[in-house]
């Protein structure tokens, strides 16, 4: 008897968690608005739903629709390389109608073809962020030129070397992920390396997880410790990074480097743990995202080409011939929040 | 044991194995120690050492618990995902000011109540702990990202990052809180697994559930008992897990699960349960920290690290394979 209740339970249960799933993806039904209709109706699919960056992204979405009339709907992949994720949400908002879709692309290549449907059937795709490979699969992107962006940190980190040959450790995402290819490209142009340059004392991919980057960290310092920069690819994995050389002792020596922008990355740079961070605009990206949505919607204008919302050097010890930001300027424009 | 015209053969390897399924994780892992310190000057080191003992802690804690529950044929992919939401009311409740052991307390008591929830279902309604788990698993990484909303949640309290931080000099090695609480917890599960009934009934309840109820073994008290006890693991994971990087983040620990289950396995502990030791698991977790950090160390990609976990990770199953054909 009491076993029979259970099963009617779990049953019960499960009916109505695929309920609720069925609602949350029907609430607006009806087909692809037209351009020219002059209702915008903005989807927005962002890399993953925890990231404070794509949180802030998300956020500042919401807000731009709210204050211009459009509709909006934000789906998200479940984790950074779920492209298939990232596909049933672009085939949800086309289910939902919108007539926009302002996607963060898992990979630059992942979600091509769900892409090419989507403008296939009318539908404006801004891509924000991540760039597509080729940049033409979308209409346009709105993003950090990330390239340009680790360019700035292996400029500053060169500049504060003052002349003494760098002696470096890279901490970089994930292997193969655009973003992290571009900032890790454009570091060793600003610090004036080449891969693989005996420069270049050893390299270890955390993929963005903090914990990863103190062991790979930790790993790489038992290797040497004559080092006097480290690139780190995001602020999360520079404070894994910064762990490890801490306990090592030897973070008096060094100049540690990162990217984003995050608050808690600002903060990092005012407390000394990191250099330097180079800050992205998330709220620019999405706000410009929905701008264009709502002008196609009401005008069928659609923009094209890459439009770069820049990058803002953040250290307090400002290097001459490397123009920044000081953390005070950074603290007010930086995304997510201090916990 | 064969015999042959009477006479008492010696043990072949497979049957040697099957009685001490821990030589062979020992040996894999005196083999790889053996081969990083002659092959880079920098391995051998007893700070290194400490350090690749420290890197294991959190999945080594997560393999003790999962150990117990693979030795009754179980298997439970939602441990780091209750882990993972641990760090994360721990570090919440420190933040708005809680007292440390309160906080400590609520997070293993979290982990406690998941291991209570998934017994209950394996026990009364017979569910396979696969699908169980498998879906705590999705429900709790949900819950993390709930909790967390996008921000990693950073540590301050002292006693919650107590088991990276305190440390004391042991024949010069540098030995942590954290690794001391590990060792004392290993004793304990390897103590009760060997030398009290209740591990005699763990061992035979994943050998033969049917055969133990004959003989009189309480079976479903038996399997709720150990995902209790395995829900306290993983809730000392996530003590563990604190001391080691002071910032709760849903984003961590995302293999973590698989991570555990790579240990038991690469510990000799048999994936159909009924055949294994916390010993194995042990040398499991520590031979997969040592290859990280060696391979590092010799400037190995990470791509090709993780392509020889896997080799080694399937040669443990082909072992524990042989063996038990030579058994039978």
């Amino acid at each position: 008897m009491r076993r029979r209740s259970l099963t009617a339970l779990a049953l019960a249960a499960a009916v109505a968690v695929t309920g609720v799933g069925c609602t949350a993806e029907r609430h607006w039904g009806g087909s692809t608005a037209k351009a020219g209709s002059g209702k915008a109706k903005v989807g927005l699919v962002t890399k993953t739903d925890t990231n404070p960056y794509f949180v802030e992204l998300r956020n500042s979405a919401a807000a731009a629709a709210k204050a211009n009339g459009a509709e909006f709907s934000a789906l998200a992949g479940q984790f950074d390389g779920d492209n298939d994720g990232q596909v049933r949400a672009i085939e949800n908002l086309m289910q939902q109608g919108v007539n926009t879709i302002l996607i963060t692309p898992s990979s630059s290549t992942g979600v091509l073809k769900a892409i090419k449907d989507a403008r296939d059937a009318g539908v404006l795709v801004i891509a924000l962020d991540t760039a597509t490979d080729p940049s033409d699969a979308v209409d346009a992107t709105f993003a950090t030129d990330n390239f340009a962006a680790g360019e700035q940190q292996g400029a500053y980190v060169r500049a504060a070397l003052a002349g003494a040959d760098p002696k470096l450790l890279m901490v970089d995402g994930t292997a193969g992920a655009s973003v992290d290819t571009q900032r890790h490209g454009g570091f060793l142009k600003g610090i004036g390396l080449k891969d693989g340059a005996p420069e270049v004392k050893g390299r270890t991919n955390a993929n963005g997880d903090q914990s990863l980057a103190q062991q790979g960290m930790e790993n790489l310092l038992q290797r040497t410790t004559d080092l006097n920069a480290v690139y780190s690819m995001n602020e999360p994995m520079g404070r894994g990074a910064y762990a490890a050389l801490k306990a090592r002792g030897v973070t008096g020596q060094l100049v540690v480097g990162s990217i984003d922008g995050g608050c808690e990355g600002v903060q990092n740079v005012k407390d000394g743990r990191l250099a330097v961070t180079v800050m992205q605009f998330p709220r620019k990206m999405a706000e410009q995202g929905v701008l264009a949505a709502v002008d196609y919607a009401r005008t069928g204008q659609k923009p094209a080409g890459f439009v770069n919302t820049g990058s803002t050097t953040i250290t307090d010890k400002p290097m001459p011939g490397v123009p920044s930001k000081d953390t005070a300027w950074g603290l007010e424009n930086c995304w997510g929040g201090t916990t | 044991m064969t015999t042959v015209n009477g006479a008492r053969e010696r043990d072949s390897p497979g049957e040697f194995l099957l009685r001490a399924p821990a030589v062979g994780p020992a040996l894999a892992l005196v083999v790889a120690v053996v081969v990083f310190s002659l092959s880079t000057d920098t391995f051998f080191d007893l700070d290194n050492l400490s350090t690749v003992v420290q890197q294991s802690l959190v999945v080594g804690t997560l393999a003790l618990g999962q150990t117990l529950i693979i030795l009754i044929a179980g298997i439970d992919l939602s441990n780091a995902s209750s882990m993972v939401v641990a760090t994360l009311v721990m570090a919440k409740l420190a933040a708005a000011d809680t007292n440390g052991f309160v906080a400590l307390l609520a997070g293993v008591v979290l982990t406690i109540l998941v291991g209570l929830f998934i017994g209950t279902l394996a026990t009364r309604v017979k569910l396979p702990a696969f699908i169980i788990t498998l879906g705590t698993f999705t429900g709790l990484t949900a819950v993390a990202k709930l909790i967390a909303g996008g921000q990693a949640v950073p540590v301050g309290d002292g006693l919650l990052q107590w088991l990276g931080t305190k440390r004391y000099l042991f024949g010069g090695i540098p030995i942590t809180y954290g690794m001391t609480l590990a060792l004392i917890m290993f004793l304990v599960v390897w103590y009760a697994l060997t030398k009290t009934a209740w591990g005699k009934h763990v061992y035979a309840v994943g050998n033969a559930p049917e055969s133990a109820r004959l003989s009189g073994i309480k079976v479903n008290r038996t399997v709720l008992s150990v995902y209790l006890v395995g829900g306290l693991c993983f809730g000392i994971a996530a003590w563990q897990a604190l001391g080691r990087t002071p910032n709760a983040d849903p984003n961590q620990f995302q293999l973590g699960n698989l991570d555990s289950i790579t240990a038991v396995v690469l510990g000799g502990t048999s994936l159909f349960g009924g055949r294994g030791s916390v010993l194995g698991t042990l040398f499991g977790a520590l031979v997969v920290a040592v290859l990280r950090s060696g391979l590092t160390q010799m400037g190995v990609d990470g791509n090709y690290q993780d392509l020889a976990t896997g080799a080694l990770l399937i040669a443990a199953v082909v072992v524990d394979r042989i063996a038990r054909r030579q058994q039978s």
